[in-house]
């Protein structure tokens, strides 16, 4: 092939790239200069950087999505064609496989050595750790080697991530594997989670896409609660554990105003006061937001009884707007075996209501947002709790199923209905 | 198809094997954590041991080589495993403290990676897949951030704002990127250009459907069916391109980029929040995108100036007013920061609290 390209066909699959040269420069590590030593290794990469270099001379773009599924899997692979197959052969197939990565993307270096060898074995071998969906994202192979790969990666222990209308790859912070606020176990809640619906990972079958993100505290690290449909965020049931001796040292060492500035003033339910050394809390109206523990990690920590808070509907933009997560379970334990099962309970029972009446390409924020939180949570089994919402309505136009229903279904019962019938003389008869 | 088939269905990679055994011993046992230095956290486990975690900012998109290099600075210094943070960050752990600085010295001599994106820091750039990727974008996002990211090194490598600032860019208005204390975003300013030849690759009904301002209707043109676009209604959000590649969105003469600010995931405080315009009409310039990166050298340092410690940009913004914002940074307000979409009324001032 090279030498029926040769000449001519050879100088445009030469690096070109005198605009993204300009991004060798610059003390920050440069993808630009690692792949322009890696196309030595691998001559697609040169033609992938020239095609780049052409994006930025004419502010264009040249992937068209398209297709390709991996037998038994109905997404995982993001598949993209050249327009610029005639200058740039090898990229007439260039697709990105979503691979699953482990929960909280800790890796052995073993691991990260088998999936980068297989990758770069089978195509351009470009990695992306991690994308913006949670997933390894492999660059760079034409149909035959997507299948190839995939069959190799999953002989090897890998499996491949979701994409489309599905539940797409679980993310988590570090969770108790390395931090002391995380008030339940996030990797393993990703794990359960990810394997208990891996149907649901492989094969698209939702109205739109489903995205779960998994934090350990309310400072939520793994960015779910407006970076997806359902954050489960860790929180604790009763007071947070305070160590006065510690807040003691703490005034010692920054001085009492240091405490008022940055934390008693900071608490949002004002909740918090001093009195001589010591830290006296409201327990009742502290909301769990993490901040003065963050000021203060070795005085205070979360309380003992630990769980978690489950949100729903944050998505971006397209189409009626941001819209943000809202609590739909204020508190439930996430540590036994039955724990679990209500959690999948639950999850099965939102899935079911919202692909039983969601319209096609409809996100459950804009579900919940056009058929009412109310409606909403009485479909999928839960009683009304105040804490769902940050104020009661301002609209005094109700439906009250309580005060209305008896008089229109009786109304409805009579022959003919009320509304059809002739009206009625009001002058009275002598 | 005899061919015998991988099994399916495996799910991830079981993460028990693949921690650190300083995290696997004192896993759900630790007592607090601290930052020794900008880069550098010691987490302490109950029973007295620590981990020091030594983050260093990657480029995301990385060659086998580097990946290689990344595993033997592993194998070296931290037992052969590692961690990578949500933000695209590499974190080595080692469990002594004399071994911190010769894994710094590693890092920087043979990955060329900082170290930094602790605290009060600028972490690394969550981004898209831009140009060398995606099918829909209509700005780059690995060089966006390389080019910003050189600009912003230094508080990447220091803990000096009030509070940590996280970044995002998007290369379409789908924004992938999502909130952030700053994001950058590409707008687009006309309605789709129709490829009537090409309408039968698209679900019609579905492209129709997909409009949020209605703006799309069944047409028959040259007697094939296809769509036409009521101009006054559409707002150039691309939601019809996503769905349908013959409803092209994009124009490389016209896209321009805005920054957003004020966005933030965490519930410390004031809970959540969306990010909300600030600076719109920067042109699209690569290779380095020189007009971004000072708008936001400009609000970061503002913020910097002005933010009380814990702040993040939002909440900075929140307690001094937008009146405010805009003097400090010099930005203009403009009739188009003013919101029009659903709900709009809620974001205007609905008292007479203003700063004269």
């Amino acid at each position: 092939m090279a030498e029926k390209n040769g000449g001519q066909e050879s100088e445009k699959t030469q690096l070109h790239t005198p605009l993204l040269d300009e991004l060798d420069k610059g003390p920050w590590p440069s993808f630009v200069t690692d792949l322009k030593s890696w196309s030595k290794e691998k001559p697609v990469v040169a033609q992938l950087l020239n095609q780049l270099e052409d994006s930025y001379e004419t502010r264009w773009n040249y992937w068209t999505g398209t297709v390709l599924n991996i037998t038994g899997y109905g997404g995982g692979v993001i598949a993209r064609l050249s327009d610029k197959a005639d200058e740039y052969p090898d990229l007439a197939e260039f697709h990105t496989i979503r691979i699953l990565p482990p929960a909280g993307f800790v890796y052995s270096t073993q691991r990260l050595r088998n999936l980068a060898d297989i990758c770069k074995r089978h195509g351009a071998g470009i990695l992306q750790l991690h994308g913006l969906t949670g997933d390894i994202l492999a660059l760079g192979f034409s149909n035959e080697d997507t299948r190839a790969a995939c069959e190799e990666l999953m002989a090897n222990g890998w499996d491949l991530g979701g994409s489309g209308a599905a539940l797409r790859s679980l993310q988590c912070c570090v969770g108790q594997a390395r931090c002391e606020m995380a008030c339940f176990d996030t990797m393993k809640t990703t794990q359960y989670l990810t394997n208990h619906y891996i149907s649901f990972v492989h094969r698209p079958e939702f109205m739109y896409k489903f995205k779960i993100k998994v934090s350990g505290c309310g400072n939520d690290c793994a960015n779910a609660m407006i970076g997806s449909d359902m954050p489960i965020i860790g929180t604790w049931k009763g007071p947070m554990q305070i160590d006065q001796e510690k807040v003691a040292e703490f005034i010692d060492q920054k001085g009492v105003e240091h405490l008022i500035d940055n934390v008693i003033t900071r608490c949002p339910t004002r909740c918090i006061s001093l009195k001589g050394k010591e830290l006296v809390v409201d327990h009742e109206n502290c909301v769990r937001c993490m901040h003065c523990l963050n000021v203060m990690p070795k005085a205070l920590k979360p309380g003992k009884e630990k769980g978690v808070t489950i949100c729903l509907g944050a998505k971006r933009t397209l189409k009626i707007g941001d819209t943000m997560s809202s609590v739909i379970v204020p508190f439930m334990p996430l540590e036994t075996e039955e724990d679990f099962k209500n959690l999948t309970d639950l999850i099965d029972r939102i899935w079911e209501f919202w692909n039983d009446h969601a319209m096609d390409h409809e996100r459950i924020g804009e579900f919940i947002a056009r058929v009412g939180l109310g409606t909403f949570i009485e479909g999928i089994g839960l009683e009304p709790d105040a804490r769902m919402v940050s104020q009661t309505r301002t609209s005094p136009f109700i439906k009250f199923e309580e005060l209305a229903p008896g008089r229109l279904e009786g109304e409805r019962a009579q022959e003919p209905v009320v509304w059809n019938r002739e009206p009625e003389s009001t002058e009275s008869s002598p | 198809m005899t061919e015998k088939l991988a099994p399916r269905d495996q799910g991830v990679p079981d993460h028990r094997a693949l921690l650190h055994p300083g995290m696997a011993r004192n896993y759900g046992k630790w007592d607090y954590h601290e930052r020794i230095r900008p880069g550098v956290l010691r987490y302490v486990a109950e029973g007295g041991e620590s981990l020091y975690v030594v983050r260093a900012g990657s480029p995301r998109t990385m060659s086998p080589e580097v990946v290689e290099k990344i595993c033997s600075i592993a194998d070296r210094f931290c037992q052969g495993f590692l961690r990578f943070s949500m933000r695209t960050n590499v974190e080595f752990m080692v469990e002594k403290a004399e071994e911190v600085e010769p894994l710094i010295a590693a890092i920087k001599t043979e990955l060329g990676f900082p170290i930094g994106g602790t605290g009060p820091s600028i972490s690394n750039i969550s981004h898209t897949q831009g140009w060398l990727h995606c099918n829909l974008p209509g700005t780059d996002a690995a060089g966006t951030v390389k080019a910003l990211m050189d600009d912003l090194i230094a508080d990447f490598e220091n803990e000096r704002f009030p509070n940590r600032v996280k970044i995002t860019t998007s290369c379409c208005q789908i924004n992938c990127g999502r909130h952030a204390d700053i994001g950058v975003i590409v707008q687009h300013h006309h309605p789709p250009r129709i490829s009537h030849n090409n309408m039968q690759i698209c679900d019609l009904p579905k492209v129709v459907a997909i409009c949020p301002t209605a703006a799309i209707r069944p047409k028959v043109v040259n007697g094939t069916p296809s769509v036409e676009v009521v101009e006054e209604k559409c707002m150039y959000c691309g939601a019809c391109h996503g769905q349908c590649p013959s409803m092209e969105i994009r124009d490389a003469d016209t896209d321009t980029l805005s920054i957003w600010v004020g966005g933030k995931g965490s519930n410390a405080r004031g809970g959540p929040s969306l990010m909300k315009l600030a600076v719109w009409g920067l042109p699209n310039n690569p290779p380095r995108w020189p007009e971004v990166s000072d708008a936001v050298r400009r609000i970061l340092e503002a913020y910097r100036e002005g933010a009380k410690d814990w702040e993040r940009v939002g909440e900075w913004i929140e307690r001094i007013g937008w009146q405010r914002f805009f003097e400090k940074t010099g930005f203009p307000f403009t009739k188009y920061h003013i919101e029009d979409a659903p709900g709009a009324m809620w974001t205007y001032n609905r008292s007479t609290q203003v700063r004269i």
